[in-house]
């Protein structure tokens, strides 16, 4: 018997219209409203600004340890613009900005970020579900959700978020599969970021892509330049047109940079250059849009102003309004509270009763300079 | 006798081993070049190679399912799993495979790994960063589950475990790692698993503690004696499992009350063994109930509530007192 070829041949696409240069392939370039295009800006600025000002408040032991964005705005932006309302969105714990966008209110962030359990509930009629910590871990509820989606009759799609190093978990692997098999209507948007804390991409995976590994299981798969919200937002749209119409499922994967630090508790010194940040700097996302627009006229005089007072009044939201008691933390255990459960709250009741004083406050909180955090710079833009 | 941290004193143990038996080799995320997220293997990479220091891909499920097959082929590895918050992704590998080989393959084959990772609370973290899940793995047939309370347990106890034949679930309290420093020999010693030490003796109470809460039971245990001039005996558990119940008999059938103290949620909690076995051997000693200080039964509080769930000082000596006035 001979040796055949079989069928599939893979080759994956990559797109990239606004390059860091700020080279526009104006065949490519889309024909998005001026009234998107700021919104995009407005968006990416918003969350650049929150970002660095998290990144303070979290020095000032305002906020407990948090993951900054900083650099991975386009491919937050780009791809969450091309869902509506009513479709669905699935973060894993970077997306501040995306979040944003959904409609989370900044102060409830803060909360979030600062331990208290209420930060995590979304609104009520809001299609978004809270932070996933665990990695990769999310990935099969969007599989789960598109296909009660589709099982109902919705025309909704969902979209889930993730970084390069999720792609080595098995739950990402059992996601694209299901996917795949089910032909249901979720986009995969993996912000490949080049770095899981201090592991690099290649030591992550020998694949030469991330999108690749789509095309196992029969998924699409393409590339994006992640720094270009122009092609994010292209590419995110036509991934979302296709879920929306039957199609079935896509795999994005955003080439895009963590700019800063892991978390607020990474060190990135100890496994990365200075050169190769300063690299991707040069590719900043923000520089190219903001020229972009620049060039069109777009651009809001003042909109930094604007911004920073907008978010100085969410983080004094956040600080006027006290959390309710410790006792809150047994408020949603289970639908009806079980008698055990009763009456361990009974007992931080009387505790607490008898000691008004004593915690439930947050009375650990670090001192302003307690954590020497290297590698994280501020930048103005 | 040099002054180490926790985590200096888990690192110098780590480095101890592996210079001392070349089948030992550590793997994990972000365990070489990082040398950890909490530096309990800085600068292994450096001395002993990538090839025995290994920066794994992001999936638990890996780590501890080839790690099996490494202890099946005979090498001795040592993951980290960078929280037990986490370690749910492996928890199949663990269960299904480390903790049976040796009885599937009847003694043909076994695993030597130890599978460290952080646990408790104290470090104002997230969801998953927080919670202690001892209970899980001290539940599991086959396994052993280790928690020291200090630099110097933990560096005996961590050498023991890499010498042991059986897989052992090494659990590190993040709020000890950069706490008080002790005094450690400098010649590597080990202590034996699955056996309690006394940590103060007293006649009136035995106070049984692990990890984290042993701080905690041993200063209720001052302000027991300060305050009501009562004599507290205090058990530091070090091995949950196996349990070292002649110890816990012993002290009981002295005192004739216990108050069990941890920071996991109470129910199917390891106080409930705790209080079972003490039933099981001291029940005529036994003057009053045994008593349980521990969080209570919900899955996160959030760090900004978690020292009201948390066991402290106050409710251990309120708990010894009503035990003490029984
Ligand atoms: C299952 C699991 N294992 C380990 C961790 C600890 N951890 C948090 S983020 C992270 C790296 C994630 O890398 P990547 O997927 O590339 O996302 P990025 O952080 O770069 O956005 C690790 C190992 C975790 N949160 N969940
Ligand atoms: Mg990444």
């Amino acid at each position: 018997m001979p040796r055949t070829l079989l069928e599939p041949r893979f080759q994956v696409e990559h797109l990239s219209i606004l390059d860091s240069e700020g080279t526009l392939d104006t065949a490519l370039e889309p024909k998005l409203a001026p009234d998107e295009l700021r919104a995009l800006w407005r968006a990416m600025l918003l969350g650049r600004r929150l970002d660095e000002r998290m990144v303070r408040l979290q020095r000032q032991g305002r906020i407990g340890t948090f993951a900054p964005l900083k650099g991975q705005e386009a491919s937050q932006i780009g791809s969450v613009a091309a869902l509506r309302t009513t479709d669905w969105m699935v973060p894993s714990f970077r997306e501040t900005a995306a979040m944003i966008w959904r409609g989370w209110p900044i102060e409830r962030l803060l909360l979030f970020f600062a331990g208290y359990l209420e930060g995590g509930q979304p609104a009520p009629a809001q299609h978004d579900l809270p932070v996933t910590i665990p990695v990769a871990t999310q990935l099969p509820h969007a599989v789960g959700l598109a296909y009660a989606a589709q099982y109902r009759g919705d025309d909704a799609v969902v979209m889930v978020y993730f970084g390069d190093g999720a792609t080595s978990e098995g739950d990402f692997h059992e996601a694209l599969n299901f996917a795949g098999v089910w032909q249901v209507p979720v986009v995969f948007v993996c912000q490949n970021n080049q770095w899981a804390i201090s592991v690099p991409l290649k030591k992550q995976t020998h694949s030469r892509t991330l999108a690749q590994k789509a095309h196992a299981y029969g998924v699409p798969g393409l590339q994006v330049d992640g720094n270009d919200v122009l092609a994010v937002r292209v590419a995110a749209g036509e991934a979302v047109a296709r879920a929306r119409a039957g199609q079935g499922p896509t795999l994005l994967e955003c080439i895009t940079y963590r700019l800063g630090v892991h978390t607020t508790a990474d060190d990135p010194t100890k496994y990365r250059s200075e050169e190769e940040v300063a690299a991707w700097e040069r590719k900043d996302p923000l520089t190219r849009f903001r020229a972009y627009l620049e060039g069109r006229g777009l651009l809001e005089a003042g909109l930094e102003e604007t911004l920073d007072a907008e978010i100085a009044e969410a983080v004094r939201r956040f600080e006027a309004t006290p959390p309710a008691d410790a006792l809150a933390m047994f408020d949603h255990v289970y639908a009806e509270p079980p008698a055990h459960l009763v009456a361990q709250r009974e007992e931080l009741a009387r505790r607490l009763a008898a000691n008004p004083a004593a915690p439930p406050a947050d009375s650990d909180a670090v001192p302003p300079d307690a954590t020497p955090m290297r590698g994280q710079r501020l930048t103005r833009r | 006798m040099p002054k180490l941290n926790m985590v200096k004193a888990l690192n110098t143990a780590l480095f101890e081993e592996m210079a001392r038996d070349p089948d030992v080799l550590v793997l994990g995320e972000d365990v070489g070049v990082d040398g950890g997220v909490f530096r309990v293997t800085d600068d292994l990479q450096r001395k002993f190679g990538s090839q025995r220091v290994i920066d794994s891909p992001l999936a638990e499920a890996g780590i501890i399912g080839t790690a099996v097959g490494m202890a099946l082929y005979g090498l001795k590895p040592i993951c980290e799993i960078q929280f037990s918050g986490f370690a749910f992704q492996c928890f199949h590998q663990i269960e299904n495979h480390a903790a049976r080989y040796r009885s599937r393959s009847q003694g043909r084959f076994h695993c030597q790994m130890v599978i460290r990772m952080p646990y408790g609370g104290g470090v104002r973290a997230l969801e998953h960063h927080t919670e202690s899940e001892e209970q899980f793995y001290a539940h599991i047939p086959g396994l052993k589950m280790v928690i020291p309370s200090g630099p110097r347990t933990a560096r005996a106890l961590l050498a023991a475990a890499i010498r042991d034949p059986d897989p052992v679930i090494f659990f590190e309290a993040k709020a000890l790692y950069h706490a008080a420093k002790e005094d450690v020999p400098d010649e590597s010693e080990t202590l034996p698993l699955g056996r309690a030490q006394v940590a103060r003796e007293g006649g009136d109470l035995t106070l049984i503690a692990y990890g984290a809460m042993l701080r905690v039971a041993l200063e209720a245990a001052d302000v027991l004696q300060t305050e009501d001039g009562a004599s507290v005996e205090v058990l530091d558990l070090l091995t949950i499992s196996p349990l070292d119940r002649a110890t816990l008999v012993a002290s009981v059938a002295k005192t004739g009350r216990a108050v069990v103290v941890h920071e996991a949620p109470r129910s199917f909690g390891p106080g409930a063994e705790i209080a079972a076995s003490i039933m099981d051997g001291a029940f005529l000693s036994l003057e009053a109930p045994v008593r349980r200080v521990t969080a209570y039964d919900v899955a996160f509080a959030g760090f900004a509530r978690e020292k009201a769930t948390v066991p402290d000082v106050p409710r251990v000596v309120a708990a010894a007192r009503e035990t003490l006035a029984f």
